[in-house]
């Protein structure tokens, strides 16, 4: 199972930076989604992956009776859904008020910031 | 019911009161950006709480440094959990004195900030966001779990990303976006090398990382510390991955560039500092895969200097925050390297962002950006010119500033690897001094160019051809008030330098030998 996981970590982080790569945002903000989500499962993965059964020690006993599921990967994972979902939301807030200014979703179109034609670098000395 | 001798898990005692000083600066930037989000539309109030608040939080860390240069690394564990469990707060020398930097050159952009700051602009959010800044960055350089480290930078990015789309100007926009995608690629990155770090060792406690990293396999670990190269490379904008600085920085106002320069790519430096150390594993400091950095800073120091964008894409102002040299420090596997490298973060924090506000003092005389419009500012300001080229000499490492030491320590420690037959380190020297020359060349003629010709470049250049615009008092006393004070200390510093050569070498020494570190946590004897 470990082996299936580590495969679907690889494909995800491949689509990912497949998409990434590309020159429109909408593709892009796909693509960071989708890197995010593979990293996750990749922690998820890290943690190994034991019983799925609650890490709760019983009453009565110092120690969980059986194999328990390992929460650290869990709490891990949480942290990181919420603050990739802050990112997301906030580049595609990003990505729509850019495209409302700025009339292009294309990075290629988008010079406002580097534009082609930059003026020359001084000259005198 | 049978007893198992189980180690003890939990802290039973309080933590000292003492002990909160390494958590207070983040309480108090964090209560404070919140209070702050509350208050924003009052008038003035915003920048008096925020600076009385950056106050505090300086106050709260001296006291800091002051201890842990008494007792060494100090540290405070969350939630009654010991560490590794518990997420712990560790602060070294170059942890507290870098967060001390930071809050201090903060203070002086809020002090810049008020001087050229309209009525409009009044509840845009910024002195908060600043504070949420701030507080990114001393959460980053004082903490002592790696993933913790990765939240960290998530606060940072956001409040940057708040910061750089301030005032919505299309060009802004444009700049965040890219600004926006490359960063949050970079932190990515850093998660992924965590989930693999954790799966490797374990653990993300950064002293409990330096104990178990020495029994782990190398080529993995080898792997891993290639891929936080990359994702912290990115963060610092070390040579090929610093794409996302000449699209972006000029973008915002020049205090928001001032601050991220001074702050941003310096908490990168840091992490790979910091991260480098502990995945080196055994004491020594011959970092596994930061061998593989090391040949590269010889392309990168002259690149960083030069072509990189040392004062500027060919024609805007500043830019160059000295990568380079600070990862050629890293790179010399000695304990001088080390301390040349820390104090040259330090000074860079100073000193570009002092470039950056002058810069941006310079930019609202002239009313340009592009310094082919500039010219005769030399007779219209004299202490700007001052000002500005004791920087430029600064940067480029001219004897009396606060620039010279760390370029001499790290020149020394090269010296000293390539007289022991290391051809690389060799390399190094040399590219370490090109570096300086061509930005002290680079810098003198920016001077020149600004300052020296009566009008812009072209046949007329000696007449006078530019329309300065008088500053206003306010502007001139809060601008230019700030600028001298930050500047004065870069001077100060270079004049009297003792103080910050003994915190760098005892920092070096607690970074090459982490026993201090690995005790502050209380670790030592835990571990078998």
């Amino acid at each position: 199972m470990d082996y299936a996981l580590a495969v679907l970590v690889g494909l995800f982080i491949a689509l990912g930076v497949y998409l990434l790569l590309s020159r429109s945002i909408i593709r892009m903000l796909l693509g960071v989604t989708i890197f995010g989500n593979g990293v996750n499962l990749l922690i998820f993965t890290a943690g190994r992956l034991t019983r799925e059964v609650a890490p709760i020690v019983p009453t009565g006993l110092d120690q969980p009776a059986g194999p328990i599921a390992n929460p650290l990967p869990q709490a891990l994972i949480l942290t990181a859904i919420v603050i990739g979902f802050a990112m997301f939301s906030f580049l595609l807030v990003l990505a729509y008020r850019a495209y409302q200014e700025l009339d292009a979703d294309d990075t290629d179109t988008m010079r406002l910031a580097e534009p082609e034609d930059t003026p020359r670098p001084p000259l005198s000395y | 019911m049978d007893h198992l001798a189980l180690p003890t898990a939990m802290i039973e005692t309080p933590t000292a009161l003492a002990d909160w000083v390494i958590v207070l600066p983040l309480v108090l930037a964090l209560l404070g950006a919140a209070l702050l989000l509350m208050l924003r539309q009052i008038r003035r109030m915003p920048a008096l709480l925020a600076g009385l608040v950056v106050i505090a939080i300086i106050a709260c860390e001296v006291a800091l440094l002051q201890r842990i240069a008494v007792e060494g690394p100090l540290s405070m564990t969350m939630g009654k959990w010991l560490p590794p469990f518990g997420i712990s707060f560790t602060a070294d020398i170059f942890g507290a004195a870098f967060a001390l930097a930071a809050a201090f050159v903060t203070l002086i952009v809020i002090i810049y900030a008020e001087g050229e700051r309209g009525a409009d602009e009044r509840g845009d959010g910024f002195h908060a966001l600043v504070l949420l800044l701030l507080a990114g960055v001393t959460g980053a350089f004082l903490t002592g779990d790696l993933f913790n480290l990765y939240v960290w930078f998530e606060v940072m990015l956001i409040a940057s990303f708040g910061l750089i789309v301030t005032g919505g100007r299309p060009l802004q926009l444009d700049g965040a976006v890219k600004y926006g995608f490359l960063n949050f690629l970079a932190t990515t990155l850093f998660l992924l090398s965590l989930g693999l770090i954790y799966g490797l060792l374990g653990t993300l406690n950064m002293a409990d990382i330096i104990g178990k990293a020495s029994t782990a396999n190398p080529a993995a670990l080898t792997g891993i510390a290639a891929l936080l190269l990359l994702a912290f490379g990115m963060k610092a904008a070390a040579f090929p991955l610093n794409a996302r600085l000449p699209a972006s920085y000029h973008t915002p106002p020049t205090v928001i560039s001032a601050l991220f320069a001074g702050l941003l790519t310096k908490v990168g430096v840091y992490a790979l500092l910091r991260a480098g150390a502990a995945l080196a594993g055994e004491p020594g400091y011959s970092g596994t895969g930061f061998a593989i950095g090391r040949h590269r800073d010889v392309a990168d120091c002259p690149a960083g200097g030069d072509c990189g964008d040392q004062f500027a894409p060919g024609h805007r102002l500043p830019g160059d925050r000295g990568i380079g040299a600070v990862l050629a420090g890293i790179a010399l596997p000695s304990e001088g390297g080390v301390a040349g490298a820390a104090l040259y973060v330090f000074h860079a924090i100073l000193t570009m962002t002092a470039l950056y506000l002058v810069a941006g003092l310079i930019e609202r005389r002239t009313g340009q950006r592009d310094t082919v419009q500039m010219g005769g500012l030399y007779a219209a300001s004299t202490p700007l010119s001052v000002l500005f080229l004791v920087l430029v000499l600064a940067t480029a490492g001219v004897p009396p500033f606060l620039g010279f030491w760390p370029k001499l320590l790290l020149l020394d420690a090269g010296v000293q690897q390539a007289m022991a037959g290391d051809w690389a380190d060799g390399a190094l020297v040399v590219a370490l001094l090109a570096n300086a020359v061509l930005t002290l060349i680079a810098g003198s003629r920016l001077w020149a160019h600004v300052f020296w010709r009566s009008g812009v470049e072209g046949a007329v250049s000696e007449h006078e051809t530019v329309t300065l615009r008088t500053p206003g008092v306010r502007e001139q006393w809060l601008g230019l008030g700030a600028s001298v004070v930050l500047t004065a200390l870069i001077v100060l510093a270079g004049l009297w330098p003792n103080l910050l050569f003994e915190g760098a070498r005892a920092g070096a020494a607690d970074l090459v030998d982490p026993a201090r570190y690995i005790a502050a946590f209380g670790l030592a004897e835990a571990t078998p």
